[in-house]
């Protein structure tokens, strides 16, 4: 699913950051990934560039067979739209958007219709357990409702892959727990590739494969 | 487009008081826009309406006084108008010329109807004087061409004198014959007062009025409709033709210019609208002014409000918003508070036009010899405001790409770390 080659990445500037020196890696269909390594090891340059936040210099990253390299910012953010779905640490959620809402927004630049939207992002947060809520503003939510609000928004879509930057991070153990549990869930019964960052050695535990980064390179 | 809509709504529902004090910006400059514009066009009917008082392709030509020697005869020679000179433009200009006529005057004359009398003066004119000043009759007629050919002893008397003469019912005087100085006239007509001089005028037909008074064929002016003149430069050419040949009557020079005095109340008419239109624009340009101050500050909140949603923006690219779609929100919402704002604003000076109107508009002036009125219907057409929208959605527009490029230009990442 996932296939980067020699994947280089330098942030310039007055003193020029070489973030990434050289990334091989490939990430099979279906697989539940996590990353590791510490603060500034890079982990989050790769997320980006696995996000298609970024761009980077040197090397080959292929998703789902679709090299993706040097893309204009509509083209990016189409693929975004269409193959990746983000779980954010803080959720991320448009505060002046109801949980349906923000769970059709990924739909409506999409292009699909008002109802047909509607319709989907109900579904999906029906199976969040979340129907009642989907009135109410992300303010009104608990930590552990809004983060499965932002899972039902990046799942709405249908991606190839989900993109969760420490989606445990903000919440309480046990809330944390739960959120895993369901990550886990929808990679074992819809296949969804899952690519989890954490450096919460407890989330890493649970996954199928941990990958660390350390300065820049996979141990 | 409806998800547009509903999108600007939610966020201009966030920001009640800051959307609305910059909205008064907006709708302040199109206010000021409108009510200049209306104010102008107030100005500029009440001088057209004068100018309604006559057809606009016709020239008055009065004697004057030669300023070069020429043919033996020295300059400063007196010019008098004639019958020869009357025949000479009916006959010779007849590519140009509708119409032509000639007016007389006897100054001071007492018109008596039993008790009651009215010094008045007497207009000999032709039929097509009543085309051409724009005539209009009470009752009765006008001077007809039997009147002419005939020599008819008949009258026209203005509304003013009728009603001095027979105060009970005027229209009775139609048909009457009444003493004008020491001779019997026939009032065939009652003219309409016109409100912007007194008419102390009596009409009767030229010819009677030259021979009665003994005036041989002499004329006072003569006046002609004319077409096919269409710019100033025709005019122009057809003047200096017709001065050379009524000059060469006289034995004056050609080009004397001095000789006869040529009155073209159509190239008056093309300059009176040459100053009109300057004053259209100039207003149009203050108006302007007005609302850039506005559109300046719409331009300034909406880069406010692009900062306040970088956060939003990015969490919108990073699901998918490509930032053509990110640019189309932000002009639209722009459009949207100028355009509405800005409609407020138009009705405001429209219904501030419709107040003038009814005040100052309707009011006239009384100077004693004529009324006036400084503003006539001093309101925008539909033309103007259609031009005016046009000029709000362009407004919008200009406001809103700055801060909509900005917002265009967010990168997520950036976006979704700050906080």
């Amino acid at each position: 699913m996932i296939e980067l080659r020699g994947i280089h990445k330098t942030y310039s500037g007055a003193q020029p950051l070489h973030v990434l020196k050289g990334i091989d890696l490939d990430i099979a269909e279906g697989e539940l990934v996590s990353i590791m390594g510490a603060s500034g090891s890079g982990k989050s340059t790769l997320l980006n560039i696995l996000g298609i936040l970024d761009d980077y210099d040197e090397g080959d990253y292929r998703l789902a067979g679709t090299l993706i390299k040097d893309l204009s910012e509509t083209r990016a953010a189409q693929y975004r739209n269409r193959m990746i779905g983000f779980i954010f640490q803080s959720f991320n959620l448009i505060g002046f958007k109801t949980a349906v809402e923000n769970v059709e927004l990924p739909l409506f630049y999409h292009g699909v219709g008002r109802r047909r939207r509607h319709q989907m992002a109900m579904d999906e947060l029906e199976k969040m357990g979340l129907t009642d809520w989907a009135e109410h503003y992300p303010n009104e939510l608990s930590g552990g409702q809004r983060q499965r609000v932002a899972t039902a928004r990046a799942l709405v879509t249908r991606p190839k892959i989900i993109l969760a930057d420490e989606p445990t991070g903000a919440l309480d153990s046990k809330t944390g727990v739960e959120v895993m549990e369901l990550l886990k869930k929808l990679n074992r019964e819809e296949h969804i590739t899952m690519i989890i960052v954490t450096h919460d050695p407890n989330v890493a535990a649970q996954t199928n494969r941990v990958i660390r980064i350390k300065d820049g390179v996979i141990e | 487009m409806i998800e547009l809509f509903s999108e600007i709504w939610q966020t201009a529902r966030r920001n009640k008081l800051r959307t609305s004090l910059t909205g008064f910006a907006v709708a302040w400059g199109i206010f000021m826009l409108i009510v200049l514009l209306g104010a102008g066009n107030g100005l500029i009917n009440a001088q057209m309406e004068n100018n309604d008082r006559y057809v606009d392709n016709s020239m008055m030509v009065f004697g004057g006084m030669t300023s070069k020697a020429f043919d033996g005869l020295k300059e400063g020679r007196n010019i008098q108008l004639d019958n020869n000179d009357l025949a000479v433009t009916q006959a010779r200009f007849t590519q140009n010329i509708d119409k032509a006529g000639a007016i007389i005057y006897e100054n001071a004359v007492t018109i008596t109807v039993g008790e009651n009398y009215v010094s008045s003066s007497l207009r000999g004119v032709y039929p097509m004087d009543q085309e051409i000043n724009k005539k209009k009759l009470v009752a009765g007629r006008f001077i007809n061409d039997i009147d002419i050919c005939d020599q008819r002893k008949v009258l026209i008397i203005s509304e003013n004198q009728a009603r001095e003469l027979m105060p009970k019912d005027p229209r009775l005087l139609l048909g009457q014959t009444i003493r004008v100085g020491d001779l019997a006239f026939k009032v065939v007509g009652i003219e309409q007062e016109d409100k912007s001089r007194m008419s102390t005028d009596a009409t009767v037909p030229f010819t009677t009025l030259q021979t009665i008074y003994n005036r041989g064929n002499r004329v006072g002016r003569i006046n002609f409709t004319f077409h096919g003149l269409n710019t100033e430069k025709e005019n122009e050419a057809f003047e200096t033709r017709y001065r050379a040949t009524i000059n060469r009557q006289h034995r004056a020079a050609p080009d004397d210019e001095d000789a006869i005095w040529i009155w073209n109340r159509f190239t008056q008419a093309l300059q009176m609208q040459k100053g009109m239109n300057i004053i259209q624009v100039a207003l149009w340009i203050i108006g302007l002014f007005t609302l850039l101050s506005g559109i300046v500050g719409v331009s300034n909140i909406m880069l406010i409000t692009v900062r306040e949603r970088t956060r939003e923006f990015g969490i919108r690219k990073a699901i998918g918003a490509s930032p053509a779609s990110i640019l189309r929100i932000i002009i639209t919402e722009s459009i949207i508070v100028t355009g509405f704002f800005g409609y407020l604003g138009m009705l405001m000076g429209i219904g501030a036009n419709m107040y003038m109107d009814a005040t100052l508009g309707s009011k006239p002036i009384e100077t004693g010899l004529f009324t006036t009125t400084v503003f006539v219907n001093p309101t925008v057409g539909l033309g103007t405001c259609l031009g005016v929208t046009l000029v709000l959605i362009l407004a919008g527009t200009i406001a809103g790409l700055m801060p909509a490029l900005k917002a265009s230009r967010i990168r997520p990442i950036e976006a979704l770390r700050a906080e």
